[in-house]
């Protein structure tokens, strides 16, 4: 377990104030001049010796990517865009790091400002976060105010403006290709990649694009050393990480913890248990909605890192922990999280747009017990026709739920859904617009 | 996707006022000089404050004027993202977060106080044409759930009988404190910290 002085997060449940004072005495700011006075290589040598991976989702080892950008600026200028656009179900970790820490967040923008050639850096908040958002307002004046952004940002002779962006209410920017697309005031469809954003993102110039966690734990891992953040967790999957412990636990919370702590050490000790005790446990789902769902057996015994949570057919994600017990209806669940995709799929890709509404709707019959056995098939016939068929990761985020939940309780639906297969007998059926079903009556 | 509606009633003009206009002029200047596009986002959501909460057709025409750009562009973002309400709103706005997490939690309990006191439907106005409730996906404070966006605040931790003391204080004119209605504070897991604890009340 980690121990507290171990933890970056000083200040994730505000015991201190996020103001600059304070932040100030919690370490922050302390030697950025310094750190950046190391230079470039030394900045991006450091943080690829931490082996720290993007905290957003995909785990895209941080060092690397600021690599990828040109070693000079030529007639395009760089820009760093932060990903705060949380929206990922059961993820909440961002929001904690805006409002109670943005000294760090701002303090990082500017090191990975430095380190990838960058003067201006936009910070894409979802709109809901819209409170949030201001305090990170006035963090960011505080900080103008006292010389730490601007023109020598904290004495480092580094030029540096932060702006923020707000969204609005759409899941898919949290996409990389997508963000940048609404940043420049178009609607948030996903970009093709290649040429991918380090040569050619925001207004076509070359673009780093970090999640809020993965640049808030730059200045501390730059101070304390890439060893000491290496030394944590295991190879490739160091460090420590915010998980978020929502659904039913009987103290869902924040916590930083760190990598490859035991899911059921994480649900046990710090969310105070399942609702109903271990045994009423039925599934978790571990990185936010995408991720395919663990039945309990797995649970006892999975690690919360990366290459585990891969090694056991799901992922890490967001680390957004889901619990579900043995109170709820598994397959009602997963057709709400169906509908989410429903919702926000972007509609740029036929496989996504009209796939994410079939599976919801297979899902809420399935759910009632209206479907027929043989579409638990079509389903995954279904999903494995958006899997890798879509621009974004978007195809795969809204079918694999769907895998995990035939993969580990097929004979669930099953017993629900034992009609046979015939549909004519079940005409009655107020649902019977699904194209397949449709094709059936016609033959 | 998200089907969007456009209202009927549509009001003929639609100006920003002086304090808008400038901030609208500062929020241009965050973007490079010919990028101005780049504030449509932020100057629609400006228009949708300032004209009681909803965006008419006559404001998206304007913006894109203001930001010269094609009134299309304008209308196609306004009808992609889920913020821009096109059609009249309450003038307190609930957003009731039903997506697994806050499901897990309670929410649709939540959706059946919103139909009971506020009106059967989503999206209609209250008797006294103040509030109207929406069911929306995931706010992102899935540890406090169940919750609701009421306009630009969250209240989280709920269940039915506070946010039925909530509809109450919100039909009297009274804005509650919006945060946990169980007593916390961020996202701390109630009474049983594990960690940090040096830091408490520190």
């Amino acid at each position: 377990m980690l121990e507290d002085k171990d933890r970056i997060f000083q200040n994730l449940y505000n015991d201190f104030g996020a103001d600059l004072t304070s932040a100030k005495q919690r370490g922050d700011w302390k030697d950025t001049k310094e750190i950046c006075g190391k230079g470039r290589e030394w900045i991006i040598n450091e943080i690829k010796a931490s082996e720290l991976r993007g905290r957003g989702g995909a785990g895209f080892p941080t060092g690397l990517k600021w690599s990828f950008a040109p070693k000079e600026v030529g007639s395009r200028p760089h820009y760093l865009v932060i990903n705060a656009d949380e929206s990922e179900p059961g993820t909440c970790k961002d929001r904690d790091i805006l409002r109670f820490e943005p000294h760090k967040l701002i303090e990082g923008c500017l090191i990975a400002s430095y380190a990838v050639n960058a003067h201006k850096c936009y910070i894409y908040i979802r709109g809901e976060y819209f409170n949030e958002g201001q305090k990170l307002q006035t963090a960011i004046d505080e900080a103008y105010k006292d010389g730490l952004l601007g023109k020598n940002s904290a004495g480092t002779d580094w030029e540096l403006d932060i702006y923020i962006h707000y969204g609005a209410g759409a899941y898919i920017c949290g996409e990389e290709t997508a963000l940048l697309e609404s940043i420049e005031g178009k609607k948030g469809q996903p970009r093709l990649k290649p040429p991918f954003p380090a040569l050619i993102g925001l207004y076509g110039c070359p673009t780093i694009i970090n999640n809020v966690e993965t640049i808030s734990v730059v200045p501390t891992i730059l101070r304390r050393g890439g060893k000491w953040f290496s030394s944590l967790g295991r190879p490739k999957n160091t460090g420590s990480k915010i998980y978020c412990i929502s659904g039913n636990v009987n103290n869902p919370c924040n916590v930083e913890e760190e990598m490859g702590i035991p899911l059921k050490e994480l649900i046990e000790k710090h969310a105070g248990g399942v609702i109903g005790g271990w045994e009423n446990l039925k599934a978790v789902i571990p990185g936010g909605s995408s991720m395919p769902l663990l039945p309990k057996e797995t649970c006892e015994t999975i690690k919360m890192d990366f290459d585990a949570c891969v090694e056991n057919k799901t992922g890490l994600g967001t680390a957004g922990i889901v619990v579900i017990n043995k109170d709820q209806d598994i397959i009602k669940c997963m057709a709400r999280i169906a509908r989410f995709y429903k919702h926000e799929s972007c509609g740029q890709c036929t496989p996504c747009r009209e796939g994410s509404g079939w599976m919801w709707r297979m899902l809420e019959r399935m759910a009632k017990g209206e479907a027929t056995r043989d579409e638990v098939d079509m389903l995954l016939d279904v999903t494995k026709q958006i899997e890798g068929h879509t621009i974004c990761a978007f195809g795969e985020g809204s079918s694999w739920p769907v895998q995990g939940l035939i993969r580990n309780f097929k004979d669930e639906i099953i017993e629900r859904n034992k009609f046979d297969p015939i549909v004519k007998k079940q005409k009655d059926i107020p649902y019977l617009v699904d194209q397949h079903l449709l094709e059936k009556e016609n033959a | 996707m998200a089907v969007k509606k456009i209202s009927k009633v549509q009001p003929e003009k639609f100006e920003f006022n002086k304090k808008n206009n400038e901030t609208a002029e500062s929020i241009i200047k965050n973007y490079p000089s010919g990028k101005q596009q780049s504030a449509v986002m932020a100057l629609l959501y400006l228009a949708q404050k300032q004209n009681d909460n909803w965006i008419p057709l006559s404001a998206m025409k304007y913006i894109a004027k203001y930001l010269d750009m094609p009134y299309i562009k304008v209308y196609e973002v306004a009808t992609f993202y889920s913020m821009y309400n096109l059609t009249p709103v309450g003038k307190y706005f609930f957003q009731v977060c039903t997506t697994t997490p806050c499901m897990l939690r309670g929410a649709y309990n939540l959706v059946d106080v919103c139909k009971r006191k506020i009106s059967e439907e989503e999206n209609r106005l209250s008797e006294d044409g103040k509030t109207s409730w929406l069911e929306v996906e995931c706010l992102g404070a899935c540890v406090n759930a169940p919750m609701l966006q009421l306009n630009e605040d969250y209240y989280e931790d709920l269940d039915p009988t506070k946010l039925e003391q909530i509809i109450d204080k919100i039909s009297n004119d009274e804005v509650p404190k919006p945060g946990s209605y169980r007593g916390r504070l961020s996202s701390e897991p109630e009474n049983t910290r594990k960690t940090l604890i040096g830091n408490k009340n520190a």
